[in-house]
């Protein structure tokens, strides 16, 4: 692996502490993946790109901004890449999911803020993340209260731009959508000197849609009673996608579905027959917060879904390609992202049918809900999460976690109690 | 020589060991404190239970509770909450063999346990022995045992007279469900010279009325509640939760080994 100090210094790194982000991260590698038996051999190109995660895609990212791209950082699953993509930008996640980023998050933020936006916030100011200090924009939105709050902030120390993002769903909803991507689309051609066209718009629906196919394929692998590739496999590709260049995305992702389905027909699982089959739902997440998975895929069960940002609600539904005007494009961009369900919105019963749509699709045992601690919106949605998965008799055990180790085996319990309960 | 059926269930603050013959009839108890490292502890239990002559290479062993994983000599580990409903089933269950002659009750293999730990407060709901649901409170100390143990010391109380005052108290009440604050609240309670049955009371009911709401998540009229845990032997305890749920809360004297029973019978 390349030495990368060079890079760090100059992108203004806190490099003494990013040393001991570093010289912690193999060992939680080694520890989630490369334990894992029977992996499939796709798996090595995410191996190598979480192994060097702050060296390889950021180095890539510099070379592109010599050329004069941009570089667009975002916290959301709504902000569409699409627009961005079509002016030549690049998007990459900002989403922070380590406890090593909480401190400095807290030094600004109040405690009880989700760990997720602290560690965003603080990766930014604690300059302990070549992502955060690379992007030339952060695309904010008006989602949970504390992003917008917590976009405040951030906006004092990097440009921000943040996208007013409806809290309903009713066609004038989505015709204010509409106009929001507009307006970014303004934004974004000011920012990259490219002028948003018919054809590149077109182009970048196509790429991201080719994305998002090549993504569903190898979740619909998971499908099988024969389960080719485990849920921490799994959900590392997609924490990656976030980073990644879409269309090498899409040729990775496809690769990887043609060994799965291969798999598939050899009835090579990584699984014993009868293990049970967790679908997981609820908060994002970001990389390297890999602590659920590796948790209930320690104690007996497997993962075979996730209904999160860092799953399902990344690449269901496609855009409509069919566009003669950029009027046209938008609406399509907002039909399609509106039919992602976030807790953000009222009414949300939307979650409730794609999980339990989901688990029948992906032959489910039994539910994991799970929040990250301070979530208003997922916690108070357990509510109704849990009662209807309970009406339609399926089994669910509700969770809410942060980024540290301290209730590890606290949920060991529970989740193993569950996984008991399963099997009877 | 006769097979054993050993459970091992390594708590926060207390170890249970239980044994049973063939014929699931308890032939032996063993209660020691979980001190500060449960593997020298299961090493003790392993000691006394070669003292007590009982065959340890033709027995099986389930080891339960935080401390199950460091329990070496264990053919396996079962998570407290699979064992307090199989355990609970057997002291409170339909087939509950009546070993205390204590008031069985309705007959039921439909039970609510609410197991009142030292670091977490359980309610499991029990179908013919089978865990059918689960809650468990996580955020902290509040409605727990640990809650139970600040205040009785801040009192300077032993949990038996802390009971026996409470009876005798009415009328106050600790508003904060923080331990921390609550520890705080009493201090002040017994600065303004309340009575100490009413302290007693206020806090008894503290807790009773946090379990209780918990509880009451998956509590049906048609269940059987029962008490597990270390508090199953004050009788005052298990009134007062039933007092709030309207319904009877039974409890037994083998109520803390609930766990270690259940763990036992998962060897069978
Ligand atoms: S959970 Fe909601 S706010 Fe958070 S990334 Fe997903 S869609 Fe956006
Ligand atoms: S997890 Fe909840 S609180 Fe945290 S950023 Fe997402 S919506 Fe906001």
């Amino acid at each position: 692996m390349a030495d990368r100090h060079e890079m760090w210094k100059l992108l203004g790194m806190n490099i003494e502490q990013h040393d001991v982000l570093c010289s912690v991260l193999p060992g939680a590698v080694g520890d989630v993946f490369m334990s894992q038996k029977n992996r499939p051999k796709g798996m090595e190109f995410w191996d190598m790109v979480v192994a060097d995660v702050h060296g390889i895609r950021p180095a890539e990212l510099i070379e592109e901004q010599k050329k004069g791209r941009k570089v667009f950082g975002t916290f959301c699953v709504y902000v569409p890449d699409e627009v961005i993509i079509a002016c030549n930008g690049i998007v990459t996640g900002l989403c922070g999911g380590s406890q090593f980023w909480v401190p400095d998050g807290e030094a600004v933020l109040p405690k009880n803020t989700c760990p997720l936006i602290k560690a965003s916030v603080g990766a930014r100011l604690g300059k302990t993340c070549p992502f955060f200090r690379i992007a030339d924009m952060y695309v904010g939105e008006t989602t949970c209260d504390g992003k917008k709050k917590a976009y405040e902030i951030l906006g004092e120390d990097v440009p921000m731009y943040v996208m007013d993002v409806p809290q309903m769903k009713r066609p004038e909803d989505i015709e204010r959508w509409a106009h929001e991507i507009a307006l970014f689309a303004k934004k974004v051609e000011e920012f990259t000197g490219v002028k948003l066209t018919v054809e590149n718009l077109k182009n970048a629906i196509h790429i991201v849609n080719e994305k998002r196919k090549a993504m569903q394929r190898v979740y619909d692998t998971r499908k099988n009673k024969t389960l080719p590739i485990s849920g921490r496999d799994s959900l590392l590709m997609t924490q990656i996608s976030f980073f990644d260049d879409p269309e090498r995305c899409a040729t990775m992702c496809n690769k990887l579905a043609d060994e799965l389905e291969q798999r598939v027909k050899d009835n090579v699982s990584v699984v014993d027959a009868g293990t049970k089959r967790i679908l997981v739902t609820g908060t994002p997440l970001a990389i390297p917060n890999w602590k659920l998975h590796n948790i209930i895929e320690t104690t007996g069960a497997v993962v075979v879904c996730e209904e999160m940002c860092t799953g399902t609600r990344y690449f269901e539904n496609l855009v409509d390609e069919n566009i003669n005007s950029l009027e046209e494009g938008f609406k399509a961009l907002a039909n399609r992202y509106m039919k992602t369900n976030c807790a953000c919105f009222t009414p949300n019963t939307g979650r409730i049918d794609d999980i339990k749509r989901m688990v029948k699709e992906y032959n489910v045992d039994g539910v994991i809900d799970c929040n990250l601690k301070f979530c208003c919106l997922y916690d108070t949605e357990k509510f109704s999460v849990g009662r209807a998965l309970k009406e339609a008799n399926i089994p669910v055990l509700q969770l809410e976690t942060d980024y540290t180790d301290t209730d590890a085996e606290q949920l060991r319990t529970r989740i193993g109690a569950f996984v008991e309960m399963l099997s009877k | 020589m006769s097979k054993f059926y050993i459970g091992i269930d390594i708590g926060s603050t207390s170890a249970k060991t239980v044994v049973l013959d063939e014929n699931k009839n308890i032939i032996s108890r063993i209660l020691l404190p979980t001190g500060w490292s449960s593997k020298e502890t299961s090493e003790i239990i392993l000691r006394k239970l070669n003292d007590l002559n009982f065959d340890i290479g033709n027995s099986t062993i389930v080891a339960t509770g935080y401390g199950r994983v460091s329990v070496s000599f264990a053919n396996k580990a079962v998570t407290e909450i699979t064992c307090h409903g199989k355990g609970a089933n057997y002291l409170f269950g339909a087939n509950a063999k009546s070993i205390d002659d204590n008031d069985l009750g309705v007959l039921s293999n439909n039970l609510l346990i609410i197991d009142i730990g030292g670091q977490d407060t359980k309610i499991i709901q029990v179908e013919n022995g089978n865990v059918v649901d689960f809650l468990m409170n996580d955020k902290c100390s509040a409605g727990t045992g640990r809650f139970l143990e600040v205040m009785s010391n801040a009192l300077n109380l032993k949990m038996d007279e802390l009971c026996d005052m409470a009876e005798k108290g009415a009328d106050t009440h600790i508003s904060s469900l923080c331990t921390v604050f609550a520890e705080s609240e009493v201090i002040s309670l017994i600065g303004r010279g309340e009575k100490r049955e009413n302290i007693a009371f206020a806090i008894v009911d503290s807790i009773v009325k946090k379990v209780c709401q918990q509880a009451q998540k998956l509590y049906k009229k048609d269940m059987k509640v029962c008490l597990t845990g270390g508090l199953s032997e004050f009788k005052y305890i298990s009134d007062s939760l039933g007092k709030e749920l309207k319904t009877k809360v039974y409890a037994k004297e083998d109520g803390r080994y609930a766990g270690a029973i259940g763990a036992a019978l998962m060897g069978i």
